[in-house]
């Protein structure tokens, strides 16, 4: 359903086009913009910064763990650098990633409407995450914190050196972005979807967006007010954790991972959007089983509420309420395979074919997999007495965050760079860049499952010689999945200037961001406001190569 | 349903909630005074949750509202209910194994 | 459709007041429902420890002015009906009723604010602030059982030892065994003159809670006065007019959320203890 000749605007020669990106260029255009689009450039650098951050971190402590010997950082200085790595990525990585760059930007342009509900409000959040991220950052730079990313009680709130008030406070603030831009997605999906766009015909990734966002909006406030109690029992000596009063440390873990257990879905539910979009236009083929796959998204989100407390099988947790959650936690796999089973059934007699986003898509089917499979092994409450804070947990939540979450977002900025920059990257760089990650991935975290299984606890500097090989084929590995994403920030950075300009649709897939809209978008999207006639993902056979 | 949205409720409506709301304040710090043992909560509670039930439905104009927003604002208290059930869970039955005697180590 | 453009009161990204109306309300609806998750995280904690403690969390409601307490239901309460009286006001246009009703709705919250700091500088008075002099007077029906002192590190973002005070309560001595919680065994209970024995470290617990949650209470009380000021600001200035007057709604609809929260915070801390 492709709008001939878009606009006038399209039939311009491509260097005098004007879009979103340049028809201001000044600092206060862009600090001060109300664009959805121009707010996921502003996420985008953000996020790539602590990416980085805690790749610097990992960086460190993998160097140490080539030995069995503390030789290269001091204890101190290693419990602080996984602490790093673990606040970076996740608080101010991997939650807002897929959300507040893919999300603010894809959500307006796929359902047909202008902007999100609150512009405004949406500009807030980035200065919101912004503003957190420094409180973390300052934490960092003035000698770290210690605490492990989960800030357990009493260690955080009586006995750790460190600023750790500064650290969650950072992770309170930019809770408030997240809570607020799942806030703005609802009533985005819900209130100005275009005229014909209804529930049903929606993309996929509008689903998992729109899960994940209720997500966001009942689960950080928890962590909002726990952070605020390890905040007061610090700074005010209100102790609401210490046991000589009679508090309860575990009572703090409840809190915690009543959000940090949900907060896993916050970070995998767009990734999954993102494959069902990708996979749709490599097959040519409408995803197989929609309805199932959306009602799954929600009730990923749902179901991911009652599971937290298999994060605290060890932690004195009665044995009964541990039964529940095992048993419950069981339950929350159920959606996700079903997601694993409809994506693979819809590349089945599909017409595949192997581009970027696609390699990172099948990637992703592999790795995850693996991931949550691992995920039931934990689950199951008897294996985890043995398994938990040993590597094996950590092999398989890297499995489903980088294998799965961090592929999904190269998958998904691959294959929408070209629409949100108007550019084209060098295929075979990216090709090859997607090989190197694959392999360096499988090389850093499938040895982690051995030597986890073989008993090595995790957030540990020193180990018995026996593990060495493994350890230093995870560190090998990890130089190798660093120099691919290194790739990656040559290239597309590289593409900006000197990539060939990309049409409106290169990939030739169906949606409204692709068939309506311009590559970049005009500022308010849409030059004729769009009316929805058909169903999503309506490729025609043969229509590769039309 | 545009016209609900801006339903104008009569002065008298808020008037008889607000003195409902003093009854029932009446009502729970009477009721403290009384030795119900466990009944005690109960009542608290459920006193509680009337004045917030009138407080959310006339004040806050739900019962005149899309069900949507009734889904979102149940939906809150019902997500409360599940930290507040599943956290307790753990708590309450903490006690109900024993400590075993560890001979076997 | 396309008449509703002309509205000076449409914002360019919605097709007409309606969508913007029903988006303001559903985006406000989301944001109580996140505040009752953020408060609803500090009444996790209260019930897990008033499960615990029933004793000492009895002791200290009873320590709480029952009488300043309900001043302060009734004024939230009547706050909330001159507010409603405030949107009703906005929906008929009325702007001199708009501003009567604000003020007045400012006045009785600002009222409820100092009624709290009356309460909490008796606190103050009596050394009932958690931290490390902390002190629970008995007060006749309530006795601290043995006085113990918990004398625990605190750290305060600074280099700290990390070993415990001394136990100088004879409780924590005994408690080595077992869960970290447990308590000597005479706490808590009657001793059969009507006198009931409590810890004071549990008691300390209670006071935690009290501040914290009418603490946060309190703030959100704060920044709606606030928000009342710029309100009234606005309304003075014609901003508002019967096709739009969104904003007192929307704060309308949190004054009534913060006076929600009160409902609950009265019965579970202070009226608990009082049979």
């Amino acid at each position: 359903m492709s709008a001939p000749g878009v606009t006038a605007n399209e039939v311009a020669p491509e260097e005098r086009r004007i879009h979103y990106l340049n028809w201001a260029t000044t600092v206060k255009s862009w600090l001060l913009t109300l664009d959805h689009k121009r707010i996921c450039i502003l996420y985008l650098c953000t996020i790539t910064f602590y990416f980085l951050v805690g790749a610097v971190a990992a960086t460190l402590f993998r160097i140490e763990l080539m030995t069995p010997q503390g030789d290269f950082l001091s204890a101190e200085i290693y419990n602080k650098m996984f602490t790093m790595h673990g606040v970076a990525m996740i608080f101010f990585f991997l939650v807002p990633s897929i959300p507040a760059t893919l999300g603010n930007f894809l959500i307006p342009l796929m359902i047909g409407a202008k902007d999100v509900a609150f512009p405004r409000l949406n500009l807030l959040t980035w200065y919101l995450f912004s503003i957190g991220s420094l409180f973390a950052l300052f934490a960092i730079i003035n000698g770290g914190v210690d605490t492990g990313w989960t800030f357990y009680t009493p260690y955080s709130s009586t006995y750790a050196n460190g600023h750790v008030i500064a650290a969650t406070f950072g992770v309170f603030v930019a809770g408030f972005a997240s809570i607020l831009t799942g806030l703005n997605f609802i009533v985005t999906v819900h209130k100005m979807r275009a005229p014909g766009m209804t529930w049903f015909r929606l993309p996929l990734f509008i689903w998992a967006a729109y899960a994940t966002s209720i997500i966001m909006v009942l689960g950080t406030p928890v962590i909002a007010i726990t952070m605020l109690l390890i905040i007061a029992e610090r700074g005010l000596g209100i102790g609401i954790f210490d046991p000589a009063l009679g508090g309860d440390p575990v009572l703090f873990q409840h809190l915690f991972w009543f959000y940090s257990h949900p907060a896993v879905y916050i970070m995998i539910l767009p990734g999954f959007g993102v494959i069902s979009e990708v996979i749709a236009c490599f097959c040519r083929k409408r995803v197989f089983g929609y309805e199932f796959i959306a009602f799954s998204s929600l009730a990923i989100a749902i179901i991911g509420f009652f599971v937290w407390g298999h994060h605290l099988f060890v932690s004195s947790q009665s044995v009964y309420a541990g039964l529940i959650f095992s048993f419950l936690t069981f339950f929350v796999g159920v959606p996700t395979a079903i997601k694993i089973f409809n994506w693979v059934a819809t590349l089945y007699k599909g017409s595949v074919s192997f581009e970027t986003p696609m390699l990172y898509a099948l990637g992703f089917i592999g790795l995850f997999t693996v991931g949550g499979l691992t995920g039931l092994y934990l689950s199951t409450l008897a294996i985890d007495i043995h398994l938990h804070d040993t590597y094996f947990v950590v092999a398989h939540f890297h499995y489903v965050m980088v294998g799965g979450m961090v592929l999904a977002f190269l998958s998904g900025l691959h294959f929408w760079w070209p629409k949100m920059t108007g550019r084209i990257y060098n295929e075979t760089a990216a090709k090859f860049a997607s090989v190197i990650v694959f392999i360096g991935f499988n090389l850093t975290f499938f040895p982690q499952f051995i030597v986890g299984y073989l008993g090595m606890p995790r957030r540990y500097y020193e180990y018995p010689e026996q593990w060495q090989l493994l350890q230093l084929l995870s560190s090998a590995g990890a130089s190798v999945l660093g120099f691919g994403f290194l790739m990656v920030l040559c290239y597309l950075p590289f593409s900006l200037v000197f990539g060939k300009r990309a049409g409106p649709n290169p990939w030739r897939a169906k949606g409204l961001e692709w068939e309506e809209t311009t590559s970049p978008p005009i500022a308010h999207n849409f030059v004729k406001n769009p009316i929805v006639t058909e169903e999503a993902y309506a490729y025609t056979k043969g229509s590769r190569h039309v | 349903m545009s016209d609900t949205e801006h339903h104008v409720c009569p002065v008298g409506l808020y008037l008889a909630i607000f003195g409902a709301l003093m009854v029932f304040t009446l009502l729970t710090v009477g009721a403290a005074y009384l030795n119900m043992g466990v009944m005690n909560n109960v009542v608290m509670l459920g006193i509680a949750i009337v004045k917030a039930a009138l407080v959310i439905s006339i004040f806050m104009h739900l019962k005149y509202n899309p069900k949507i927003l009734w889904v979102v604002a149940i939906g809150a208290f019902v997500w409360l209910g599940i930290m507040l059930a599943l956290t307790l869970s753990d708590v309450m039955s903490r006690g109900w194994i024993p400590n075993q005697p560890a001979s076997w180590l | 459709m396309s008449d509703a453009h002309s509205s000076p009161y449409l914002a360019h990204h919605f097709d007409d007041m309606e969508q913007q109306s029903q988006a303001a309300s559903l985006g406000m609806w989301i944001f109580l429902a996140q505040e009752i998750m953020f408060f609803g995280g500090l009444f996790c904690g209260y019930a897990v420890y008033r499960l615990k403690f029933p004793e000492a969390f009895s002791a200290g409601s009873y320590s709480l002015a029952i009488g300043w307490g309900c001043f302060n239901t009734v004024v939230l309460i009547g706050s909330s009906l001159t507010m409603a009286l405030a949107v009703r006001s906005a929906q008929l246009g009325r702007k001199a009723g708009i501003i009567k009703w604000l003020v007045i709705t400012m006045f009785l919250g600002c009222v409820f604010l100092g009624v709290k700091v009356v309460e909490y500088s008796a606190k103050f008075e009596h050394n009932m602030i958690p931290g490390r002099h902390f002190e629970f007077h008995d007060d006749g029906k309530f006795v601290v059982a043995g006085h113990g002192d918990h004398s625990a590190a605190v750290g305060h973002d600074e280099p700290v030892h990390a070993e415990v005070g001394e136990p100088a309560d004879h409780h924590a001595a005994e408690a080595a065994h077992g869960e970290p919680t447990e308590h000597a065994e005479p706490a808590g209970e009657d001793n059969g003159h009507g006198i009931v024995e409590i810890n004071q470290g549990e008691v300390e617990l209670f006071v935690g809670f009290y501040f914290m949650m009418t603490g946060m209470h309190a703030l959100h009380m704060v920044i709606g006065v606030g928000l009342i000021i710029w309100l009234l600001v606005l309304t003075a200035k014609n901003r508002f007019a019967t096709e739009y007057y969104t904003p007192i709604e929307m704060f309308g609809l949190y004054w009534h959320f913060v006076d929600i929260v009160w409902i609950f915070l009265f019965p579970l801390l202070y009226l608990i203890g009082r049979h």
